[in-house]
């Protein structure tokens, strides 16, 4: 059981759920969101992880996500409860018009100075983006979702567990800190688990960053580790197509993505190890 | 207010009507009954319309919500963009033809810059076009780059036969849908009024040579019936406030309110434009004269149901509220009922409704969807 507001960066939400893996999920990854103080607080999502009802509650139990008593999406099997809480949570903050450009990427950042890498799946930018946050010690803003800001072009932080797929997960159970969640088995990613975010990354949750790096990683199996600097016109119409809501923001996202890489410098790295991809990381921003 | 929003009242949507009435009163909002404001604004598809009635009374907002209210606002200019460039896209397919393409609902709105489009949020264009021109319409359309949505032979036939409109057609490029009808409501349906004076009575806009705007009255008339026999009412309170718009805008002119009953009677629609003037009146205070539905009521030669009165008063409840109330249920169950009882005589009604929930145990459920 769990029925609690939670801060987490930049949306305040509550959260109800029966099931107690929400509940540890929630103990485990957001230790300091659930804020006492914050009753009566503003929230921008309610969200409900509801047992599914009916007959097939019996024979197949479910998780139902449910927004404000709308249900976005169909259920996932009741073992995936925490993790539907996680993509449904991300689902919110892609498509729910809160005036921010929202981009597919992993932002990482040091002092103000963010890095942002924009993926296709099974680019490998979680893991690179793990390898960084756990390795490096840059602060991790998300493994996800890159919140832009369009007056002030700057970063929001949505510092959550970094979602680990398939051969990833033994890569960064490895690096030191890292500490992973439950792993669930056979979803539509396949197996999947979570690396929480390291405590200072999640105590800086408030401070925006600035773009200064846009980086498009490969990972290519047997690769000779490769860097080009890209024009910011390209880097453009590459971000542009993995961003969710840049058609609904119209004028206003295609100002805020202009002035996001205004300052930046673009690459496209491939490489073949982690290792290797840190080196050219560190080429980059060194 | 209640505090929490599991204890929401199934009225949650009195306080939503009164801050659209009166926006001086959000002033009094708790950061909790913004919360709710809020969420229950968004169910009702209200919360683009809350933003411009809450800026146009320059509310102080605070920050969180205000965030929300300023993006759906933007995204309300951004669809009528949308729409405008759509417009354009339709008078190039359509110019050589020659004939009058008068648009529907939305497109009207955002095209003719009418007060009810501002924070409005747009779906499917509809556009109404002489019957005898159907044809050639859908021909130069298809030339354009809009295929038909529905392939199922049989739901080609139900719409070309027995409907009022063309099945939906989606441009290739742009994935924006269309509707084309060639007259108000189903072909079978009970009223079934002859769109001409509409299409005749249609203004030209500046700039297009085929593209019209319907004349207030018929824009109200249109709004009205469309919300009475649609029998799904996701965006019924939305509809009604649209309606309030359309009533507000038109009673600038001294004879609107004859030039209504004049057409009302005309399209003999009469009985529904006197319900939808009621419950518009009743529910959310516009300012209709009761002499407008009695005339109206005397016209049609009946006055109009209580029992209907009743139903739609449930029914034109948010979705979220509705989901919780089980005579809300009942009556929308029934309003769609009545809303295909309306739309076909009977035997052609078991008919389709025998096909669809047959068609519908044949679908298999669609998979589980995480996204990002």
């Amino acid at each position: 059981m769990i029925d609690t507001t939670l801060r987490i960066a930049p949306v305040t939400l509550r959260l109800r759920s029966p099931f107690r893996s929400v509940r540890a999920h929630v103990d485990l990854f957001y230790p300091d969101a659930i804020d006492t103080r914050r009753t009566g607080a503003f929230t921008d999502f309610d969200i409900h992880i509801a047992r599914g009802a009916g007959m097939r509650a019996w024979l197949r139990p479910q998780a139902q996500f449910l927004l404000d008593h709308g249900e976005p999406f169909l259920p996932l099997p009741a073992a995936q409860a925490a993790a539907l809480f996680e993509w449904g949570l991300n689902w919110c903050l892609a498509t729910r018009p809160l005036g921010y450009l929202v981009i597919h990427a992993a932002v990482v950042a040091q002092d103000g100075d963010a890095l942002v890498m924009p993926g296709v799946p099974g680019a490998g930018k979680s893991t690179l983006c793990a390898a960084l946050t756990f390795l490096k010690g840059w602060r991790l803003l998300s493994d996800e979702l890159a919140i832009l800001e369009p007056e002030t072009a700057r970063l929001h932080p949505n510092p959550r567990p970094i979602c680990l797929k398939n051969a990833s997960i033994d890569i960064v159970g490895a690096f030191p800190g890292a500490r992973l969640g439950p792993v669930y088995q056979d979803t539509r990613k396949g197996t999947v688990t979570h690396a929480a975010p390291p405590s200072q990354s999640r105590a800086m949750a408030e401070k925006t960053a600035r773009c200064r790096w846009v980086v498009f990683p490969r990972y290519v199996p047997g690769a000779a580790p490769c860097c080009d600097e890209i024009g910011r016109a390209e880097a453009f119409v590459r971000i542009a197509e993995q961003s969710f809501n840049r058609d609904r923001m119209g004028e206003t996202g295609f100002h805020a993505l202009c002035a996001m890489l205004d300052e930046a410098r673009c690459f496209e790295i491939a490489y073949d190890s982690t290792e290797r991809a840190l080196e050219l990381i560190d080429a980059i921003t060194g | 207010m209640p505090s929490r929003a599991d204890s929401m009242s199934l009225n949650a949507s009195a306080p939503l009507i009164a801050i659209l009435k009166d926006p001086g009163s959000a002033r009094r909002l708790s950061d909790d009954n913004w919360s709710e404001l809020i969420a229950s604004a968004r169910a009702a598809n209200l919360l683009g319309l809350l933003a411009v009635r809450l800026r146009q009374a320059n509310i102080p907002l605070p920050r969180p919500p205000r965030r929300h209210l300023d993006a759906v606002a933007q995204l309300s200019e951004r669809q009528c963009q949308s729409v405008r460039w759509e417009i354009h896209c339709l008078q190039r397919a359509l110019g050589s033809l020659r004939v009058p393409v008068v648009l529907l609902k939305g497109a009207a709105y955002a095209m003719s810059d009418h007060p009810v489009s501002h924070g409005r949020l747009f779906g499917d264009i509809d556009i109404l076009v002489p019957r005898e021109a159907i044809g050639d319409v859908e021909l130069r359309l298809m030339i354009a780059g809009w295929t038909s949505g529905k392939s199922d032979a049989y739901d080609q036939r139900y719409y070309r036969q027995w409907m009022h409109e063309l099945p939906p057609m989606v441009n290739v490029r742009r994935g924006t849908v269309l509707d084309v009808h060639h007259t108000i409501l189903p072909l079978t349906s009970r009223h079934a009024p002859d769109a001409r004076p509409i299409i005749e009575a249609a203004r030209p806009l500046d700039g297009f040579t085929s593209i019209r705007v319907p004349r207030a009255e018929h824009l109200l008339i249109h709004s009205i019936v469309h919300l009475l026999h649609d029998g799904e009412l996701p965006n019924g309170l939305r509809d009604l406030f649209d309606i309030d718009g359309l009533i507000r805008a038109g009673t600038r002119a001294p004879d609107f309110w004859q030039r209504v009953e004049a057409a009302a009677t005309e399209l003999g629609l009469a009985a529904p434009t006197a319900l939808g003037l009621t419950l518009a009146l009743q529910l959310i205070g516009s300012p209709v004269p009761p002499e407008t539905i009695e005339r109206l009521h005397l016209r049609a030669g009946k006055a109009s149901s209580p029992l209907l009165h009743w139903l739609y008063r449930q029914a034109l409840r948010p979705d979220n509220e509705v989901e919780r109330d089980v005579g809300a249920r009942i009556a929308r169950s029934v309003i769609y009922l009545r809303a295909h009882w309306l739309r076909m005589p009977a035997h052609l009604l078991a008919r389709h409704l025998l096909y669809k929930s047959a068609a519908r145990l044949r679908k298999t459920e669609g998979s589980a969807a995480g996204a990002a």
